[in-house]
């Protein structure tokens, strides 16, 4: 390391936050764009007899056309809700409740996120069929495997856009093409997509897609649904009231968090490229410094085909948590943020054929809009050091 | 709101609330600090931390355990996972309850059977007690503690007496009455508690139910196992920090009802002097002492509330959520109010920014459209 680096590294303020996967730090322009709802204009959106009523119900409408305006979606096929895992629960659960008279079958992927695959063995256990896909070693769906799945009796295909552990992503064009050939309807969380890779619901051929705030710099709370304007009454709702957001989901929206939403989605659209390149470029940085000291490290998951702000990183030989304790002023994550309740070597990287040692070596770390290369060279050098006072790699 | 326009007088608190300035405070700087409650490292931490702090001063509201208060995004989605999640073998409800309520028990495929109130708003407990005897057992009661158009406060005490007489468990929407009198679920006896946290001065977004120790609930929202398991998803962390905080505020300014309730019974007074015809929704009834429902008859709702608008004051007619269609409240209804009464009734409802100017300002404004409308012959009656 040269003199100019150790001094940069000096400089960094920590702790780093370097788990963007697991959530991300709101953008000071999306805070910005919320706090008018969150002080003068404060109404209820189904308020219909009053100027607080009718600007809520504006804020709604913008950030309608924001969010649809990222996924080439028309504004009336977004519908509000408290973020991706309402969404998941709601196409998963709703779908099946309309077709799964008529069509039994539903298709999943065993690396989907926890609420996709919960929601999945929700419904297996109200007497619907579940088949769950495996996935190959670099983390990707075999395509033959999926043609051979869906059938004329499966309902719904639900495969996520991005991986929330090891980052890769799916073929959704293909996968879409598949599903739709054999008469079904296609779902894809883009909890981890939206915002971050360019969408086309119409190249996708999605008739649901769920999306978050919090995973794109905005608030967490809100969320959306995707919801083609070709599936009519395909969808039971998930909780009934005062008929909001077309009667799909009730509930008082919030102005505030869908707004934030509504700049988030701007923002990402309009920064999507360079800032991919700039979070592109970081990733290369952090990896060159961590395989140059530490060449057999090992990457879970496909290598490119995958969002460049995750690196799921394999520590041959390390205990993870005694990594992570070596390493406090770093915010990485052992597992997926969701599953950090849970004890036992992450399923993901079961899924991809990771034996337990390898998944009790491995860390997530997610880079995003506000990571410096300073933070890279920091975190390089803090893990590298951790490393080698442990003994070292143990290939 | 152009600057040069003057604000307009807000008195619609029982669709929304203005969220407190403190309340503000907390929720940007909450904002402000990155972290998912889930993850284990220090930004993951703090930010458990101040989910659990708010969950402790939600539970304070009404004297329950922090463990018993489950969050999520609002009144609806609470009463939805009650309602579902008691796995009842049947819904009696009242006939008078939210929206969210009504329509989750009718989405449901159990047997639903409504109690019905008397013309003062109140539920008919030998009425629910016939019911209780005629559904099946294991059944769920559902009634709001105060209604959002009357105000109407209902005996919860007395209901859950009944219900656990007949081995029902209990759900009560306490989303208008939170803040507004105190709720104690150990003295209620309630099993579920739905609270909104917008109703109260909080953000938009947010809600919680908070359960007794023992009540079952099967989770509507299933995944990452947040909320003990209760309801998934990642914790809007800043909602969850300005709920607590509006709480805490709301608890504390209760003793202010008492002069909400000298303001509203003022207003009523004075319309009454000078409308012989106008009648008090409710007003045989304990209410909560911010909220007024008048009816005129003749003067329709809807020329009401325009004429407020134009005048610079929000109010509604009938509930906001039922305001957007054309209909006649079930609430009213309910109440054995014809529809020609039902159809000339408004809601005003008073809050924390409240003042007695506004108060005036409301009534000159009704005075100057039921003047104009006496004069042009307007039919009252």
């Amino acid at each position: 390391m040269t003199v100019r680096q150790r001094k940069a590294v000096a400089l960094v303020k920590t702790p780093i936050y370097l788990d963007y996967q697991a959530t991300t730090p709101m953008d000071e322009r999306v805070l910005a764009a919320m706090m008018p709802y969150l002080t003068t204009a404060y109404g209820n959106p189904h308020s219909s007899t009053h100027s607080f009523g009718w600007q809520a119900e504006a804020a709604l409408d913008i950030a309608r056309e924001q969010v649809a305006g990222l996924i080439a979606a028309k504004p009336h096929e977004i519908y509000f809700t408290s973020g991706a895992t309402e969404t998941n629960n709601m196409v998963i659960k709703g779908v099946m409740g309309i077709w799964g008279r008529k069509k039994p079958k539903l298709v999943t992927v065993a690396t989907e996120h926890k609420c996709v695959l919960e929601a999945a063995i929700f419904c297996r256990d109200q007497g619907y069929e579940l088949e769950i896909l495996p996935v190959a070693k670099d983390g990707l769906l075999d395509l033959n495997r999926l043609q051979d799945a869906v059938d004329d009796r499966t309902a719904l295909v639900s495969v996520m856009a991005v991986n929330n552990e090891i980052g890769v992503i799916q073929p959704l064009e293909a996968i879409g093409e598949i599903v739709h050939e054999k008469g079904a309807l296609f779902h894809t969380d883009a909890a981890q997509a939206y915002g971050k890779i360019p969408l086309d619901v119409n190249d996708i051929q999605a008739d649901y897609m769920s999306i978050s705030g919090h995973k794109i710099y905005g608030p967490k709370g809100v969320g959306a649904l995707f919801k083609s304007s070709e599936r009519q009454n395909t969808l039971m709702p998930l909780f009934s009231g005062g008929g909001q957001e077309a009667g799909l989901r009730s509930g008082t929206q919030a102005p505030a968090l869908v707004a934030g939403l509504g700049a988030a989605s701007v923002i990402a659209q309009t920064e999507m490229l360079a800032e991919a390149t700039q979070i592109g470029n970081l990733m290369a940085r952090l990896k060159a410094r961590l395989f140059e000291a530490l060449p057999d490290l090992t990457i879970n998951g496909h290598v490119s085909k995958r969002w460049q702000g995750n690196l799921n990183i394999c520590f041959p030989g390390i205990d993870g948590d005694l990594l992570l304790a070596n390493i406090r002023d770093l915010a990485v994550s052992s597992g997926a943020a969701c599953a950090s309740a849970m004890t036992g070597p992450s399923y993901v990287l079961e899924a991809i054929g990771c034996d337990e040692a390898v998944a009790k070596s491995s860390l997530r770390i997610g880079i995003g809009r506000f990571t410096t290369a300073d933070e890279i060279d920091y975190a390089a050098e803090k893990l590298v050091a951790a490393t080698v006072s442990l003994g070292g790699l143990k290939p | 709101m152009s600057a040069n326009m003057k604000t307009p007088i807000y008195l619609d608190y029982n669709a929304t609330s203005p969220i407190r300035p403190s309340v503000i405070d907390a929720v940007t700087s909450a904002m402000q600090s990155v972290g998912n409650p889930s993850s284990v490292h220090g930004a993951g931490r703090s930010a458990r931390s101040a989910v659990e702090q708010a969950r402790a001063k939600i539970a304070a509201m009404v004297n329950a355990r922090p463990r018993d208060v489950m969050f999520c995004s609002g009144g609806t989605e609470a009463s939805n996972a009650a309602l579902y999640g008691a796995q009842a073998s049947s819904l009696i409800i009242s006939a008078i309850e939210h929206e969210c309520v009504q329509a989750a028990a009718d989405a449901s495929d159990l047997p639903v059977f409504r109690a019905p109130v008397a013309e003062s708003g109140v539920i008919l407990l030998n009425e629910l007690e016939d019911l209780l005897c005629k559904a099946p057992s294991g059944a769920l009661v559902s009634v709001m503690a105060a209604n959002n158009e009357t105000g109407a406060i209902q005996p919860i005490a007395q209901i859950a007496e009944i219900a656990r007489k007949h081995g029902a468990l209990f759900h009560c929407d306490a989303v208008q009455a939170a803040g507004r009198i105190p709720l104690d679920i150990g003295a209620l006896g309630t099993n579920y508690l739905t609270l909104s946290s917008h109703k109260i001065g909080g953000p938009q977004g947010v809600g919680a139910i908070v359960l007794s120790p023992t009540a079952p609930l099967k989770p509507l929202i299933v995944g990452g196992g947040q909320e003990l398991g209760r309801r998934s998803g990642t914790e809007n962390v800043a909602g969850i920090v300005g709920f607590g905080e509006a709480a805490m505020e709301a608890m504390a300014a209760i003793p202010d009802m008492a002069r909400l309730a000298l303001l509203r019974d003022r207003l009523e007074g004075q319309m009454r002097a000078h409308a012989p015809t106008a009648v008090i929704i409710g007003a045989a009834a304990e209410r909560l002492a911010n909220t007024s429902c008048i009816a005129i008859p003749g003067l329709k709702g809807e020329t009401q509330v325009m004429h407020f608008d134009l005048a610079g004051i929000c109010i509604s007619s009938g509930s906001a959520c039922s305001s957007g269609k054309v209909k006649v409240s079930h609430v009213l209804s309910a109440m054995g109010y014809s529809e020609h009464i039902a159809a000339s009734s408004i809601r005003v409802s008073f809050g924390y920014q409240t003042e007695k100017s506004d108060v005036d300002a409301f009534f000159e404004a009704w005075k100057s459209l039921y003047d104009r409308k006496a004069a042009q012959g307007g039919g009252f009656g």
